[in-house]
């Protein structure tokens, strides 16, 4: 069984971001037409971070966009609901562009099969690659992300929660939990 | 954010102040899809709609049209001019058949009111009122109220005028029911004769006097003149009309720089709207245009995801 609770702190996850960068930037050669694209809510505000921390490295700005994939899913006709629908903010051109995806949680892989639909429907990067705070396994696609913060084995019953402090207003952090306890 | 629970979009008297801004605010959403290079999203993929027009239409039909297509769904077009209508098919009957061919959304407009509800009523597929007779015409308020909202920042608080053939205009029920619903107040303005008899039950204040209106306003909507709808003698003559209450450089010359102009299309120029006001830099009525496909996209979407 997993470790429940607390798995990542505020501190383990800024070391995390900060490696993620010097990753990208190493594996880019630099940030020449490199360009963050989160996917909306958390993976925007971990985007807008790694171009902070790769700004502290290179000393040159990235762009960053956002990513809204809502109208991409693929279980649409499954829900009982409509989503909420976001912008996309992506204000520049993708073409040619290095795109590093940025999302908080890597599970079955299905919204990633929507963000490259959803990116290439905005034009052809030169190259998609994929960083994720935590990778938590259970891939029903086969996809896989190019930069891991941290890979957290978990059950199927499991919840893995990662909480922003730009969003949510309390610290950091990351939290496994059995669904419904 | 509400929850959306419709399956159909038959009027905005029955909508609730938060079910039209979650309308609004997906429609914000869906607007750069157009703007883009590649103007499709798969969101619909699978679904069916038909658009039933028996009444004349190119902005609305050409909007839902490709609403649902930018959406990814699978659009027909029935027109009461080329369908078995012409051979006394009743328009419920119509619809049955194409519900049997597992259609999911009618889009439908027609010259009588209450038609749509009619249909909600024996239908499973989503109904969605594209104007019934003098009644509604939801989506063409909607794309007002956007328009209103991108323009000026707030419904809230802000004096509209609707000004022209009140009795006939069903974008003026469904405007007055959903700006009065944001708060905004609302003043209907024409002459007496096409004035519906009880307006002023819609919560309304009601004028005579256009340039008197117009100070006092942020936004005029300016109605068509439904020639089509003037048989019974309302008017002394059009040239009357015109230069009563129709919206003149002169007239827009004496009021606010600000001042909203917007139209719902098609213009009659010269009759309700100067071609130079029309053209001019205080109207919008190309960008409602562009956010009535907006909007037509959110009602598309919301109403297609609702399920049983």
């Amino acid at each position: 069984m997993t470790p429940q609770g607390k798995i990542l702190d505020q501190e383990n996850i800024r070391r995390a971001m900060m490696r993620i960068a010097h990753e990208i930037v190493e594996k880019n050669k630099g940030v020449d037409s490199l360009c963050l694209v989160g996917i909306r809510t958390r993976g925007a505000i971990l985007a807008e971070r790694l171009s902070e921390c790769i700004k502290t490295i290179e000393g040159k700005p990235v762009s960053v966009g956002i990513l809204d994939i809502t109208l991409y899913r693929d279980d649409l006709s499954l829900v009982a609901q409509q989503p909420v629908v976001h912008e996309t903010l992506i204000d520049f051109d993708i073409s040619g562009k290095k795109i590093v995806l940025v999302d908080d949680v890597l599970y079955t892989g299905r919204t990633i099969r929507a963000a490259l639909d959803a990116l290439i429907d905005l034009g052809r990067p030169a190259t998609i690659q994929l960083a994720v705070l935590i990778d938590r396994g259970h891939r029903e696609l086969p996809i896989r992300a190019d930069y891991v913060g941290k890979n957290i084995p978990t059950a199927a019953d499991e919840n893995v929660k990662v909480i922003l402090t730009e969003i949510d207003k309390t610290e950091d952090e990351v939290v496994v939990k059995k669904v419904g306890v | 954010m509400t929850n959306w629970k419709r399956r159909d979009l038959l009027d905005l008297q029955s909508l609730d102040k938060e079910e039209i801004e979650l309308i609004l605010e997906t429609a914000k959403s869906f607007r750069q899809v157009s703007t883009r290079d590649v103007k499709k999203v798969p969101a619909l993929r699978g679904k069916t709609v038909a658009l039933l027009f028996y009444e004349a239409s190119t902005r609305t039909r050409v909007s839902f049209e490709l609403a649902a297509k930018r959406l990814s769904a699978d659009v027909i077009n029935i027109s009461s001019t080329s369908s078995s209508s012409t051979k006394g098919e009743s328009i419920l009957d119509t619809a049955l058949n194409l519900e049997a061919m597992n259609v999911d959304m009618i889009v439908v407009r027609h010259y009588s009111s209450g038609v749509p509800n009619i249909l909600s009523q024996h239908l499973k597929a989503g109904v969605i009122n594209a104007g019934d007779g003098c009644r509604e015409h939801p989506t063409q308020a909607l794309l007002d109220i956007f328009t209103v909202k991108e323009k000026l920042g707030s419904v809230a608080g802000r004096n509209i005028t609707i000004v022209g053939d009140i009795l006939h205009s069903r974008v003026a029920r469904s405007n007055i029911w959903g700006f009065k619903k944001l708060g905004a107040n609302v003043t209907v303005c024409g002459p007496s004769t096409l004035m519906p008899r009880c307006v002023k039950d819609f919560g309304v204040e009601v004028s005579y006097d256009l340039e008197a209106s117009m100070k006092k306003s942020d936004c005029v909507i300016v109605l068509r003149l439904q020639k089509e709808r003037q048989q019974d003698s309302f008017l002394p003559s059009l040239r009357e009309y015109a230069k009563l209450f129709g919206l003149s450089q002169t007239k827009l010359d004496k009021a606010s720089k600000d001042l909203l102009i917007m139209h719902p299309g098609p213009t009659n120029r010269g009759v309700e709207i100067g071609a130079d006001v029309a053209d001019g830099s205080q109207s919008v009525i190309l960008e409602q245009v562009t956010n009535g496909l907006a909007i037509r996209m959110a009602v598309l979407y919301l109403l297609l995801g609702t399920k049983e």
